[in-house]
């Protein structure tokens, strides 16, 4: 029942992503409707398959990488639909449907049965922290969609080169403050985020920070953005610059969130079931 | 019944020859009226812009019409009869058809995708529907040329770009800047083309601008007209911190702004981004401007670069949109093809003979008994009946076949009977 609603999803992902690049290709506004629709329906799809997860499961399904990849995307797409009520980018979600697709299709190519909790992870600090993380990861996705449409669009208008991706993209001011915007909501989420896992470190280890390959990961990921916000806060940093910190940030992240895991061996590996 | 369209426009007739016959707002009502006076123009409009005179007409009978059409032109100016023969074309039946299809999509427009075209048609059309020159036949072509108008410009790309250098100033302006609102624009020189692009860009509500030039009352002169301030020549790069946009087109040889000059502004606004629009030859801005980090520079061939690729875009959607008319035309041409007197008489009869042979062969099999001679009474009476019902409705379509009520009764008569029942659907949308 759940593999199958959860395959509906990814359909409803795939297809949000191809009304999407209809409307970028074409420029036609049902196609950009329909895709938005999809994109809502597959959230609300995505929503009942967590949940029955979590029935099934008993506990926040963020355990394995196949949720772990699952819940982000659902996070992602989550943010998104919040930022496109409130400012209402549409065009966003050509970048970032096909972004979710991906995440779902890597998602169920890896192992999906249930695991076993283990009991050090069996502590309401667990999703605390596993929330904040993801709520963080997902906001700064946005920054780094942003931040890679600003890049196009800037590009395009120094070349003047202006092809119809020029004209589906939104100016160059709403990108960047969308980016500072993302990080005003990323930075204080993700600064919570490592803090509640040394809190919860201190409570179930006794010491706050161990170094382990994530924590130093998270660290660095948090001092780039820090250096961002400092930057744009102080400096005036802005356009290019502020884009290109949120693009390498999101790339430190990404390797805190995955690469950590596959390459590194640490306390929050999913593979031993010593640690998270 | 056809179609008939006279008329000349700009690649036609030089403006010269246009102005001379354009009709005046007051004056048209009076030349419809006229044109309505001739025996075989049933139904007319009349489009009268600065680019195109042209004429509308149904008629049983296209080459007459066609020809009074054409002497009606010189005739209503005062013009000698073959004065426009040169310059005037002629499309009937169609070929009418697809001729005011592409003029309603703006694609016979000088600027192809403008969009004033449609709303001037729209005009015409009101003038004619106000004193009653247009029947059921054009009511019906005005109304699916809108459609097609509509769905033309809604699935093509046909009126999505800028192509004025002053407008595609505005839309770059608005691709960096987003809302216009609260920006300040500066302009340094005044010449004819930098007055255009800063009106339109006051158009989006900026908040100011700044306007410098070498004779200082022009400068005030245009500050009071745009509502903005005037500002010392020598003083302006004091000013450029200000500015958002900056147009330039002065006389000068050398360039006003550098790239190092440029570079300080930038850093004193806190990377606040730049426009700079370039008008003037020779050039008033180093070009190298365009490689400092949130500054944008267009000089007046980048901004002709972006016209010419629009215009593509725009050709490329004539295409597709020539495909939509064609369909369109097919599905017109259908329903005007099938509204004549002869096949509307004919499906009639054919119509109430299948009835009365269905319900003869019906009796016939259930009263056995009956001899050859009381069938044939049977059948001579239900024949009689028939030609009695049908004389005075094919009467009344014959009579009335001269003015444009006529078409009002085959309508009537098609769809009292079902005789287009199949293609019904199509027409209705």
């Amino acid at each position: 029942m759940n593999m199958l609603l959860f395959k509906t999803t990814t359909l409803c992902y795939l297809a949000a992503t191809c009304g999407y690049l209809v409307h970028v290709a074409s420029g036609r506004t049902a196609a950009e409707q329909a895709g938005r629709w999809l994109v809502r329906g597959a959230f609300a799809l995505h929503c009942v398959s967590l949940a029955l997860r979590l029935i099934e499961a008993g506990y926040t399904p963020v355990v394995n990488l196949h949720e772990s990849l699952s819940f982000f995307a659902w996070c992602m797409t989550g943010i998104f639909l919040l930022f496109d009520l409130r400012y209402g980018l549409a065009v966003l979600g050509a970048f970032l449907s096909p972004l979710a697709l991906l995440l779902m299709v890597i998602s169920s190519s890896v192992p999906q049965q249930v695991t076993e909790l283990s009991p050090m992870l069996d502590s309401w600090w667990f999703p605390i922290h596993v929330g904040l993380a993801f709520l963080g990861n997902a906001v700064f996705a946005v920054a780094f969609i942003a931040g890679v449409m600003y890049l196009l669009q800037e590009r395009m208008l120094k070349n003047k080169r202006l092809s119809a991706l020029f004209f589906r993209l939104p100016s160059l001011d709403t990108l960047d403050s969308l980016n500072y915007r993302c990080l005003t909501w990323g930075f204080p989420l993700m600064t919570m985020g490592i803090i509640s896992g040394a809190v919860w470190a201190h409570s179930a280890w006794g010491s706050y920070w161990r170094w382990d390959p994530k924590e130093t990961w998270a660290l660095i990921s948090w001092f780039v953005y820090a250096a961002l916000l400092h930057g744009r806060l102080a400096i005036g940093w802005r356009g290019r610059r502020a884009a290109l910190l949120a693009i390498i940030g999101f790339l430190c992240l990404l390797f805190t969130f995955l690469g950590v895991n596959l390459l590194l061996s640490g306390l929050h590996s999913y593979e031993s079931l010593s640690g998270r | 019944m056809q179609i008939v369209a006279v008329g000349l426009n700009h690649k036609s007739a030089p403006v010269a020859i246009r102005e001379q016959i354009a009709f005046a707002p007051a004056h048209q009502e009076d030349a419809l009226r006229q044109l309505l006076a001739t025996p075989e123009i049933l139904e007319g409009m009349l489009l009268s812009t600065c680019n195109r005179v042209e004429l509308y007409a149904c008629s049983h009978d296209g080459a007459a019409a066609a020809a009074r059409l054409k002497s009606f032109l010189c005739e209503f100016h005062g013009l000698a009869d073959d004065a426009l023969a040169a310059h005037l074309y002629e499309f009937r039946a169609e070929q009418a058809i697809r001729h005011l299809f592409r003029v309603a999509a703006s694609l016979d427009s000088m600027v192809i995708g403008e969009p004033q075209i449609l709303g001037q048609l729209k005009e015409a059309f009101a003038r004619a529907e106000a004193c009653r020159s247009v029947g059921l036949i054009l009511t019906r072509l005005l109304h699916k040329t809108f459609s097609v108008a509509k769905r033309v410009r809604s699935e093509t790309a046909i009126a999505s770009q800028a192509v004025s250098i002053s407008y595609s100033a505005v839309e770059l302006a608005r691709k960096i800047f987003g809302s216009l609102q609260d920006r300040t624009v500066m302009m340094i020189g005044a010449g004819k083309m930098c007055e255009l692009a800063a009106r339109h860009l006051v158009n989006h509500r900026t908040a100011d601008i700044l306007i410098a030039n070498r004779t200082f009352e022009r400068a005030l002169q245009l500050a009071k007209q745009f509502n903005g301030r005037a500002v010392p020549f020598s003083d302006f790069p004091d000013y450029l911190p200000q500015a958002d946009i900056v147009l330039t087109s002065t006389a000068a040889s050398g360039y006003l702004l550098t790239r190092s000059q440029v570079e300080k502004v930038i850093r004193r606004r806190k990377n606040r981004p730049m426009f700079f629009i370039d008008i003037a030859v020779p050039r008033n801005i180093e070009p190298e401007v365009n490689q400092v980090d949130n500054a944008y520079l267009y000089d007046i061939d980048d901004l002709q670069k972006v016209i010419d690729a629009n215009l593509k875009e725009r050709r490329k959607a004539a295409g597709k949109a020539e495909t939509i008319i064609d369909q369109e035309i097919g599905r017109f041409q259908r329903w005007l093809t099938e509204l004549e007197l002869t096949p509307t008489i004919r499906d009639l009869q054919q119509h109430l003979e299948t009835i009365r042979r269905q319900e003869l062969d019906k009796t016939f099999a259930q009263l056995r008994t009956l001899g050859p001679e009381e069938r044939q009474a049977i059948e001579a009476c239900t024949g009689a009946m028939l030609k009695k019902i049908l004389h005075r409705p094919v009467a009344v379509l014959k009579e009335r076949r001269q003015d444009m009520t006529g078409e009002l009764y085959l309508d009537a008569a098609r769809t009292l009977f079902g005789l287009d029942s199949e293609s019904d659907e199509d027409q209705q949308d």
